[in-house]
Order: C-alpha cells, then sequence, then structure tokens
C-alpha cells in the first residue's frame, strides 16, 4: 500500500515539473525563426562578413611642400623668401592650409640716406610670418601640353590669419591672395601663389596698415 | 603524413595572405548599367572612360569625396563617392564607402581646432588638442597668442573637459584648467620686462557638429592670472573657431 502511495505521488510530481519545463520549451519554439520558406538556403553558410570601409583605401586629402619666392616688407625693401605648407583637402572645393615664412629685411630709405641711424638690430629685421587659412578652388580645370599630355590644375582663392614677427613685435596678420595648383602627377604640385600680409604697425612713427606682397613658387606633396 | 598536410595547407594560406598584401587595392564590380570615370576629382571633369556592369575596377586612391580607379585595360580615372556606393564587391555584396556622419562625432577619440577671439579687448588666436578618455571627459591642451595695444602674450592651457551630453549635435561642456602666460612687452613702446605667470581658468561652451569631421566651436572662459604683484589680474576671454575630429 505504501508502495502504491509512493508511486502516485512521484507520478504527480513528475507531472507537475513537467508542466513548467513543457511551457518553456514551448515558449523558446515561438521565438525560434520559421524553419524553412521557399527561396531561402535551407543551410546558412557560415562565412565571416567582412565590411569592405574606407579604411582599406588609402586616402589622399594632405598636401606638404615648400616654397621660395620674392616678398616685399613695405619700406624695409624686397627680398628672398622661403618657407613650408601643409594643407588638408575637405572637399573638391575647399581646403584649410598652413603655412610658416621666412624673409630678411633690407634698410629704409630713411636709415640710407641718414647714413648710419638704424631703426632695427639685424635680428629685428628678419621677418618670420605663419598662417592659417582657407582656400577656395574657384576655377578648377584641366591644361594641356602638347596632344599627348593634360595636367589636373585649379585657380584658388585663399585668406586667412596669422601672425607676423618683426621688428622685434608681434603683429595680428590677415592675408589674402590667389594661387594656381598644377598637379604634375596624382600627387605632386606645383604651386604659384600671389599673397598680400596685411598687419598695423607703428614701426615709424604713425600706427597705420602694411601691405606686404609676397609672391612665390613651391612644389608640394599629397599624402 | 596529417601533420605534412597541415603544415602545406597553413603554409598555402599564408602564401594567399601575402599575395592579397602584395596587391592590396580593393576591387570593385560594376553593377550599375556603367560606371563613369572622369580626368579629374571634381565635378566640371569630363567623363573620358565608362566602365560596363559586371566590369572590374581597382580602387587606387581616395581624394575627398573622389576615388581613383583603374580599371582592367590600366586606364585610371575619377569616380564620385555616390557611383562607388552602387558598385558591389567580389563576393556580391555592397562596399561601404560611407562617410563620417554624427555617430563618429560622439565616438570620436581625438579632436583639434582653431579659434579666434576677444583676450580683455586684445585681439587671440588658439589652436588646441583634445583626447576623449570617455565620451564625456576630455583632457585639452591649447596654445594660444594674444596681439595687445601694449604686450604680446602666449598662453599654454592644460585642461580637464566634461561634456555632460556627448551625443547632442549642439552639445554643451565645461572646462577647469591651469597653465603659462609669457608676456612679452612692445619694444616701440614700453620699457618692462618680459614675465611669466601662472594662470587657473574655468570656462563654459558648445561645440556643434557641422558636417563630415567638422565642429563649430564657441567658449567663454575666466582665466586668474596669479601675479608677482600684489592683486591677481582677471581676465575674460571669448572664442570661437573651427574643429575637426577623428
Amino acid at each position: 500500500m505504501e508502495c502504491r502511495r509512493r508511486i502516485f505521488l512521484l507520478r504527480w510530481s513528475c507531472a507537475l515539473l513537467l508542466v513548467p519545463v513543457l511551457s518553456a520549451c514551448s515558449f523558446m519554439r515561438a521565438a525560434e525563426p520559421e524553419p524553412y520558406s521557399a527561396g531561402e538556403p535551407v543551410i546558412e553558410p557560415e562565412l565571416e562578413r567582412r565590411e569592405i570601409t574606407e579604411a582599406y583605401i588609402d586616402s589622399e586629402d594632405f598636401e606638404v611642400g615648400a616654397f621660395i619666392g620674392v616678398m616685399n616688407v613695405e619700406d624695409f625693401g624686397t627680398n628672398l623668401v622661403y618657407g613650408a605648407r601643409a594643407a588638408y583637402h575637405i572637399t573638391e572645393d575647399f581646403f584649410a592650409e598652413a603655412a610658416v615664412g621666412r624673409t630678411d629685411t633690407d634698410q629704409t630709405s630713411f636709415e640710407d640716406l641718414s647714413g648710419g641711424a638704424r631703426l632695427l638690430t639685424d635680428d629685428e629685421r628678419q621677418l618670420t610670418y605663419y598662417n592659417v587659412s582657407l582656400g577656395w578652388n574657384v576655377f578648377p580645370g584641366e591644361v594641356f601640353i602638347g596632344s599627348d599630355h593634360a595636367f589636373n590644375s585649379a585657380l584658388y582663392l585663399i585668406g586667412g590669419v596669422g601672425n607676423t614677427d618683426f621688428g622685434g613685435d608681434n603683429h595680428f596678420t590677415v592675408n589674402v591672395g590667389a594661387g594656381y595648383r598644377l598637379l604634375l602627377t596624382d600627387w605632386v604640385a606645383l604651386h604659384i601663389d600671389m599673397r598680400d600680409h596685411i598687419f598695423e604697425s607703428d614701426l615709424l612713427g604713425d600706427n597705420e596698415y602694411k601691405h606686404n606682397l609676397e609672391a612665390h613658387t613651391g612644389l608640394t606633396v599629397f599624402f | 603524413m596529417r601533420s605534412l598536410s597541415l603544415i602545406m595547407v597553413l603554409l598555402s594560406s599564408l602564401l594567399c595572405v601575402a599575395a592579397q598584401a602584395a596587391d592590396g587595392l580593393f576591387v570593385a564590380v560594376v553593377a550599375e548599367p556603367y560606371l563613369e570615370l572622369r580626368s579629374g576629382p571634381g565635378r566640371g571633369f569630363p567623363v573620358f572612360h565608362v566602365v560596363d556592369r559586371g566590369g572590374e575596377v581597382e580602387v587606387v586612391k581616395r581624394r575627398t569625396d573622389w576615388f581613383l580607379v583603374r580599371t582592367a585595360r590600366g586606364k585610371e580615372g575619377w569616380v564620385q563617392r555616390d557611383d562607388m556606393a552602387k558598385t558591389l564587391t567580389r563576393s556580391g555584396r555592397q562596399a561601404v564607402f560611407a562617410e563620417p556622419g554624427p555617430g563618429d562625432f560622439s565616438r570620436r577619440r581625438w579632436e583639434g581646432g582653431l579659434m579666434g577671439g576677444d583676450f580683455e579687448g586684445a585681439d587671440v588666436m588658439s589652436v588646441y588638442g583634445a583626447y576623449a578618455f570617455t565620451p564625456n571627459l576630455f583632457g585639452e591642451l591649447s596654445v594660444s597668442q594674444v596681439f595687445g595695444d601694449f604686450s604680446d602674450s602666449w598662453l599654454g592651457m592644460a585642461s580637464l573637459v566634461a561634456q555632460p551630453f556627448p551625443k547632442w549635435r549642439l552639445s554643451p561642456f565645461f572646462a577647469l584648467g591651469t597653465g603659462l602666460i609669457y608676456t612679452d612687452p612692445k619694444s616701440t613702446l614700453v620699457d618692462e620686462d618680459d614675465r611669466t605667470d601662472q594662470v587657473g581658468s574655468a570656462g563654459a561652451g558648445v561645440r556643434w557638429y557641422l558636417t563630415r569631421r567638422f565642429i563649430l566651436r564657441a567658449e567663454y572662459r575666466r582665466h586668474v592670472i596669479f601675479q608677482n604683484k600684489d592683486d591677481n589680474q582677471e581676465v575674460d576671454e571669448w572664442n570661437a573657431g573651427v574643429g575637426f575630429f577623428f
């Protein structure tokens, strides 16, 4: 009797245990995807999905190079100027450029004529500028040399702000100008630039805006 | 014998990888009726060649939104990003030529930029670089040049910047910093020595995600210059400028 009762209890407890287990199973089933529908592969191939992104493609938006030319410093003559530039091409139309340049200046006419009076020391006579500018490729195009060679080019307008260290002082400087970029290959460019560096100075008495014109040519590489 | 074949398989797979690395260029398969190749990386350059559907091109490089591609016959031309996005990979998948977007802005690690503004009545220009420790907390270094009427100054600052809402397109931030200011009196006006003082500052500002990798940034800072004189000098600085992130 005792034995039968035990079996009875065991059966019921088993049944009670099975209810939640089975319901859980059916719930999990519902969450599983549909077994098979026409048009889908029966076996999903276990391929590693590799996303092709731009990281795999070499981007050449940066441009660095050096330049050499002439610069006129108002009242202080025209001399050789040299420097370096780096640019980042934001879109096909716009680029940001940072540049540094240096030139030595002559004596003013006053210093020459007075015979001996010197306004500046040799160190102060050296002009160093740096600036950050925004350029706009206003006329992009191609130039043709003979019938076999075509080169990409762009005429750009450029302007920005920076500092000019001259005559023992720093001057906040605005620069405006235009330039021409000729791409000799996909990654080497020849530049011809005209720039006006404008700053306020009281070096010769009155405080006035000085216009300092610069023309230079340079080579840059894209990377 | 089994180990030998295993080595062979490993070697051949290594060779495959080496061959891929040597070649390296991504190959795109034309899926539209044709792909237009232009002579330069700009919208105005003429189309000089087309590749038909099913043709393959190697992607040599990218410049801004243009891709230099090489056809099987060795012709090279520039293709716009939107057209590249319609090509497929060799396995038939859509190639991804995504532009950086607002999501990249909130996940950025490095940021740099240039600002200009007013430093207690004088012109100021600054460059800065920032690194994100977390999306909410940045470390920032900046160098500013101040063009005053009577003196020029250089200001170098190290700051901690908190950005409570990194996912907002217009996102405010708060900064605490310390640094040094070097003051050089103008030679034509004042006969005073150069000096270097310590600076502490607090400020707030906003970043506005513009497009691609670019942001606009404006901020206000109040500096306290700890001078050797009796009084500390308090200076207001307002700045606005552009930044980029990567």
